[in-house]
């Protein structure tokens, strides 16, 4: 999906191709018997500045995706070009150098900051990792840290169960911003936080793009927020990007059946518009990542299924500017970008 | 909604703490409301407002210590709750007040067929025969749409989906045929899809067999979708309370009026900047004798600070609030959607 979300523009990310297949053992020698395509064959684009809005449900490989962009995987194919740089092969020693331009900002902040440090330890421990600063330049670096994130400074030594869910979701931010990144993944940062504090959240990292020129991505599967905070938004279903297109466009005229159905299910906040809302009930389940049906992979749920659908699967094709899907229901087959799907 | 019926479930005062070895926590400040047969009340709150602990308290579910029920009524079916013995509480639970948990996962037993599960309740409360409890068993999950369910008796929790599972959860709590049923977040744990499906389940069962349901949930957007009226609970206590449109039309408490404020939506106009409540839900860590809300409240006044406000009928018929503020009269500016 060569997507020309900003046509001119040099992306700071380039994903091409990318899969990332985990083996499925079995018997004593642990012989692969299979492999769960968690994330299959997927390329987008971020651009600076922007926020890539990832979307989809539960297990469709929006996380799988966001970590393996990192790298925190080996991944099994495609090509990961971070600022010019392609990352998606090198080792891991040799990937370390670049740790300090991407970053990553976790789902739960009770799980991901250590129980035994504090945050000056927390927010320090990147600096110590990549920066080998003395002490006095650590410590107001911290500080400074602090500050951009709405923390108490004199909470410095304190342990990060002395803080709110909220307040650990900005310790998390702060850890994230130590080294000057460029690219940060936020993976469902909002989704443990109640609903008032996720506003607070929300603010925050808009507010710290701005000043900081960051580029986001943004996995969650909160449409809603979602929309709030994204450029461009891409939805996943089952380890591939059906639909990728800017914000307005993809909440406006969703085209791929998926999009619509998972944008019909979204429950209004207003009971009168609520009774106006038609809904798409999708009919039963996702498909094993493990055994994905052949052809589409929304076949099976599809309530607009053709013939075609369960025998090829659909190319990915520009249907409106900057909008891509990948459906058997738009364009005549000439005008895809097969070459860019055809791995 | 049924009007002036007798309610079958009466709370009044409900006062509970929890002793820990910090000190007490008020978790549940008088709390009252009553539920009329056949409607849907909707309880909105965020975590530790006190709206999952006040459903768990009334039916004597919380462990006792750390839990202890400090006074207030629970009437049901002409006799009070609070004064029940453990086995007329056993009695009561699953047979004529149903409950449904978040997380289906957790609730289900991974060692029993979901059959076994279902059919427990039937032949300890409904003192069925085998055979019998078994027909119903597959008549209910076929109730609750479940494919095939005769033979799906036979499978255990970890061979249904996360949706199934609820589905199944779903059909235990109707095994009995219940007065009112607790919903504690049922689709909390479930994708947007996933989601619908259940909420359209829902919607299908109380027209075919009619019973209380009491829905506990933080999700604005699914209130909107199903509730008759709704109670929104902070800090341990009811602030709001009204018939569902005339809570979003006319909000009265400023949590509420930011609570709807700052929920985006997938539809209509998008609002450039999200409305933000700043700080932190109260600690409960004292009894309640000012407003639970003052410190995040940007129309709290001095009255707040001394004064817990009471519970105040307010414009439209069933509508109440627990405010010493009143909005200007013309339009509710702040609760505008979007």
């Amino acid at each position: 999906m060569a997507d020309a979300g900003g046509i001119g523009r040099t992306p700071l990310l380039e994903v091409r191709g990318l899969k990332m297949h985990f083996p499925i053992t079995s018997g004593l020698l642990r012989r692969q018997i299979g492999a769960v395509k968690a994330v299959d064959d997927v390329s987008f684009d971020v651009f600076p500045r922007e926020t890539l809005g990832m979307v989809g449900e539960s297990g469709c490989g929006k996380s799988t995706c966001g970590r393996a962009v990192l790298r925190l995987y080996d991944i099994t194919a495609g090509t990961i070009r971070l600022d010019g740089v392609e990352i998606g092969q090198i080792p891991q020693p040799r990937l370390r150098k670049l740790r300090p331009k991407m970053q990553m900002v976790f789902q739960d902040p009770q799980a991901s900051l250590n129980p035994r440090m504090t945050v000056a330890g927390i927010i320090g421990e990147p600096l110590d990792e990549h920066a080998g600063w003395g002490r006095r330049q650590k410590l107001d670096r911290i500080y400074e840290l602090m500050d951009a994130v709405g923390l108490n400074r004199n909470f410095v030594n304190r342990y990060p169960h002395e803080f709110s869910g909220g307040q650990r979701q900005r310790i998390g931010i702060a850890r994230a911003l130590a080294l000057n990144p460029a690219f940060i993944v936020c993976d469902e940062p909002i989704a443990a936080l109640d609903v008032s504090i996720q506003a607070q959240v929300v603010n925050l990292l808009e507010e710290l793009q701005q000043r900081f020129g960051l580029t986001y991505l943004f996995i969650s599967h909160d449409l809603s927020m979602v929309r709030h905070i994204a450029t461009r938004v891409a939805v996943m279903y089952l380890g591939k990007i059906v639909e990728i297109a800017p914000r307005e466009r993809l909440y406006a005229d969703p085209k791929h059946p998926y999009t619509q159905a998972l944008l019909s299910a979204v429950p209004e906040p207003d009971p009168a518009a609520e009774r106006r809302v038609e809904r798409i009930i999708l009919k039963g389940d996702v498909p094993s990542p493990a055994n994905p049906p052949k052809g589409c992979n929304f076949c099976t749920r599809c309530p607009q299924v053709m013939e075609i659908c369960r025998e090829i699967d659909p190319p990915t094709q520009e249907v409106a500017p900057g909008q891509f899907v990948a459906c058997h229901l738009y364009g005549e087959p000439r005008r895809t970008t097969a070459e860019a799907t055809a791995a | 909604m049924t009007h002036g019926a007798e309610p079958v479930l009466d709370v009044r005062d409900l006062k509970t703490v929890f002793r820990t070895r910090g000190g007490e926590i008020h978790a549940v400040n008088s709390v009252s409301f009553q539920l009329r047969p056949g409607e849907l009340l909707g309880v909105v709150g965020e975590s530790g407002s006190g709206k999952s602990v006040t459903m768990m308290s009334l039916i004597g579910l919380l462990p006792s210590p750390p839990a202890e029920r400090r006074g207030g009524t629970v009437m049901f079916g002409g006799r009070d709750l609070m004064k029940a013995s453990d086995r007329e509480l056993r009695r009561v639970r699953g047979r004529e007040i149903g409950f449904i948990f978040q997380d289906p996962m957790t609730s289900l037993n991974p060692v029993f067929t979901v059959g076994f599960q279902i059919m427990e309740p039937l032949r300890k409360h409904m003192g069925m025969t085998l055979a019998q409890a078994r027909s119903r068993a597959a008549e209910l999950l076929d109730l609750v749409g479940i494919p095939d369910a005769r033979r799906r008796l036979k499978d255990f929790p970890h061979q249904f989906s996360g949706g199934m599972r609820q589905r199944v959860m779903i059909a235990m709590a109707l095994a009995c045929d219940p007065k009112v049923l607790i919903a504690d977040e049922p689709t909390t744990a479930l994708d947007v899809t996933i989601q619908a499906q259940i909420l359209e389940l829902v919607k299908e069962l109380r027209q075919k067999l009619g019973m209380a349901i009491v829905w506990i949930t933080h999700d604005l957007g699914v209130i909107a979708g199903i509730a008759d009226r709704v109670m929104v609970m902070y800090g341990g206590q009811v602030v709001e309370h009204a018939p569902v449109r005339e809570l979003f039309a006319n909000p009265r408490h400023p949590y509420t009026r930011a609570l709807l404020s700052t929920v985006p939506s997938v539809r209509g106009e998008r609002a450039p900047k999200l409305t933000v409540i700043e700080g932190q839900p109260p600690l409960l860590s004292r009894p309640p004798t000012a407003c639970p809300f003052r410190a995040r409240c940007r129309h709290a006044h001095g009255r707040c600070e001394r004064e817990n406000p009471a519970r105040r009928p307010v414009g439209a018929a069933g509508h109440d609030v627990a405010c010493h503020w009143d909005p200007p009269e013309a339009a509710p500016a702040e609760a505008a959607h979007g």
